[in-house]
């Protein structure tokens, strides 16, 4: 603090009796209207200027009054915290279900498979405790995937909503709500029966370009003379969406196979059931490049806050983060939804949750969506398979009944424009 | 790690703002045209006229939130157009009519974002940005409102946040949209007092004329795209302007505190007579049955 304002202020230090301002210290300046003196003491509350501002802002340099507890408490920390509960939370969603599989089993495939066995520390009471063949199998070829896989897909998802919630300033935008994840669940599923096969890379690509079409109709419908409002966007989402749904029920009928309803089940409402190791490797990698791309980002995005003329005119080259990021979504949501089918309102309710945490600013808000909605889904996903055990809830149906409260206090709390 | 805070002007080149030839035009008809405008270095330059006369769109053009048809427009004797984006930013800074959003944002975090233009993407506010912006506040006379919620606070206060957040910009030019338009008079006169006293180039589009006399250095009359008078407020609100550009009766005095000129409005005669003779026909009919 000592030096640097001050010195930058120019040629004339400054003394007692002038203080200099920081922003008008230009030469030349004209004085107030009746000669009010120096332009620094425009209040005769704070008659010493600058020297009082200094101090201000000298006594409390990282958090002044009404800032979130949490953001108070610092990133590193909420990044460390955030860090320990996914880890935590994909340990307890594999341990969670039949077969009473205990954290030290989970541990020893865990350090096998990745050859990390030196890990196994009986002392702490991490010692190998060898599970049966098929207990291996069933944690790392299905609960451990999947609990990935969950991981991935609502990190991703809350990572698409966050940045649509900003970029069309509605805060009830949400890749579901939008119609854009039952447009990438139609370009999937047209892919599939087209016969370019069930193969990932195919199967994510008409997804993305079914996500993209959907996302490009909802902007133009939901437009009027050039400004989108959230409700008018919303109603085209809903529109989109239930045409997408009915093109995707109708081609999965049409092709009648044995499966029809359950991969109905699939692509309208989301599964994570399916999980392999394999199914989320194109996921995960987008989602490493979006969230990378956002966050280069998020200083522009913060420069939203009040619009597009007020992000351009604060230097924001608006056409260009617009379409990037939007296109970017529509790629995430169209790989997400190529893995778990459309998973609705996590998009829409982790943003919301996070900015009540730690705030608007993107820096936090992104990387923070990211990891909650990881453990969001995954939490959901982990009571969907297990609160009806056998039968599984469709995780959708679990979302819905989280998100659909969460929608209405949105519309009510945030008076949405019309 | 610090730059320069204030950048030495040469003298040469302060010479304000300078708008040659711009036209903009819509669907064909002509919005803005061929307007020809000097705002002076450190003045306050009124921009007036009646609804639809071009001035948002020609500060719109100036701000380069579009791009006009033809036209240059110079900052100090640099061309706008040449410049990239965050330059731009660092130049010249907006204040909207009305600024919104539904983000829970503090004050602080408002007037920080006027940082945008100097910082890159992941680099976070230095203590510098944050003096700047608490200086800033304390200039609008709202330092106590740092903490305070974008949402609770009034039209007034807003309007003070925004123009905090503009001078954290450090422009050298301030364009301000009609930015006393939704404030009460009380609030009006202290944000363009504050304007006043910040002391840069401003150029300003006004609705009230006598917010514009007592305020402006200069003022430019727009009517139909076109700049219709400009000069010193006494030279140009004359009552024959106000006939011709505004469509109304006023005598123009010299108001008794600041010298400036002072408007009084005529109530239009015409239509009122109308009324009278109407009345006095319904009168007439109604008690002659």
């Amino acid at each position: 603090m000592s030096k640097d304002p001050l010195d930058g202020a120019g040629a004339a230090a400054p003394t007692a009796q002038t203080p200099r301002s920081l922003l008008l210290s230009r030469p030349g300046m004209p004085a107030g209207p009746a000669g009010a003196g120096t332009p620094v003491t425009l209040s005769s509350r704070h008659a010493d200027g600058y020297a009082k501002t200094a101090a201000t802002t000298a006594a409390a340099p990282s958090a002044p009054a009404g800032r979130s507890p949490v953001r108070a408490a610092g990133t590193g920390g909420i990044v460390a915290g955030s860090a320990v509960l996914l880890v935590v939370s994909v340990l307890a969603a594999v341990v969670i279900g039949q077969a009473d599989i205990t954290v030290r089993e989970v541990w020893t495939v865990l350090t096998d498979r990745l050859n990390l066995s030196f890990l196994q520390v009986d002392a702490v009471g991490l010692g190998a405790q060898q599970p049966s063949a098929i207990r291996a199998d069933v944690i790392w070829e299905m609960r451990l995937p999947r609990a990935v896989n969950a991981v991935v897909v609502g990190a991703g998802l809350a990572v698409v909503g966050a940045i649509m919630q900003t970029l069309t300033r509605n805060p009830m935008a949400d890749p579901y709500l939008l119609g854009i994840s039952s447009g990438a669940s139609t370009g999937a599923v047209l892919v599939i029966v087209a016969g370019f096969g069930s193969g990932l890379v195919g199967v994510s690509a008409g997804a993305f370009a079914g996500a993209l079409l959907a996302f490009v109709l909802v902007l133009v419908i939901g437009q009027r003379s050039g400004t989108l409002t959230p409700v008018r966007m919303i109603l085209a989402g809903i529109a989109i969406g239930q045409l997408c749904n009915a093109l995707t029920t109708f081609v999965i009928l049409w092709v009648a196979d044995p499966n029809a309803t359950q991969d109905a089940q699939f692509w309208l409402s989301g599964s994570l059931a399916a999980s392999r190791w394999s199914s989320m490797r194109i996921a995960a990698i987008v989602l490493i490049i979006a969230l990378l791309l956002c966050l280069w980002r998020a200083r522009a995005l913060n420069a939203f806050a009040f619009g597009d003329d007020a992000a351009a005119s604060l230097g924001v080259d608006v056409n260009r983060v617009r379409w990037t990021l939007l296109v970017a979504c529509a790629l995430l949501t169209g790989v997400l939804v190529a893995v778990s089918g459309a998973i609705g309102f996590v998009g829409l309710l982790l943003p919301h949750a996070v900015r009540f945490l730690v705030g608007p600013d993107h820096r936090l808000v992104l990387p923070l969506s990211c990891v909650l909605g990881g453990v969001f889904l995954l939490w959901v996903d982990t009571v969907a398979r297990t609160v009806f055990d056998p039968r599984e809830l469709p995780v959708g149906v679990v979302t819905a009944i989280l998100g659909v409260p969460a929608f209405i206090w949105i519309l009510r709390k945030k008076q949405v424009r019309a | 790690m610090i730059e320069p805070i204030a950048q030495p002007q040469v003298a040469t080149s302060a010479q304000g703002l300078k708008v040659h030839e711009v036209s903009w035009s819509v669907k064909g008809t002509l919005i803005v045209d061929g307007v020809e405008l000097h705002a002076p270095h450190g003045k306050i330059t009124g921009l007036l006229g009646p609804n639809g006369s071009g001035k948002t769109t020609l500060l719109r053009a100036v701000a380069r939130l579009s791009t006009p048809d033809r036209g240059v427009v110079h900052l100090d004797g640099d061309d706008l157009s040449g410049l990239r984006r965050r330059e731009l930013a660092r130049r010249l800074a907006v204040v909207e009519q009305h600024a919104g959003t539904d983000l829970d944002v503090t004050v602080l975090d408002v007037v920080l974002l006027g940082r945008t233009p100097y910082r890159s993407a992941l680099q976070s506010d230095s203590e510098h940005d944050r003096a700047l912006a608490m200086e800033a506040l304390h200039l609008v006379d709202m330092v106590e409102f740092a903490g305070r919620k974008w949402g609770t606070l009034s039209g007034g206060e807003k309007q003070r946040v925004q123009l905090a957040r503009a001078l954290t910009q450090q422009p050298s030019l301030l364009v301000l949209d009609e930015p006393t338009n939704h404030l009460d008079v009380a609030h009006a006169l202290s944000l363009l007092s504050l304007v006043q006293r910040a002391g840069l180039t401003t150029l300003a589009a006004l609705h009230d004329l006598n917010l514009a006399a007592m305020y402006c250095d200069h003022l430019v009359v727009l009517r139909q795209g076109r700049v219709e008078a400009s000069g010193r407020p006494h030279d140009v609100l004359t009552p024959k302007l106000l006939r011709e550009v505004y469509d109304v009766d006023a005598d123009v005095g010299t108001h008794p505190r600041t010298g400036r000129p002072l408007l009084t409005f005529h109530p239009p005669a015409e239509p009122a007579s109308e009324l009278v003779h109407a009345a006095g026909r319904v009168r007439v009919s109604g008690g002659d049955p």
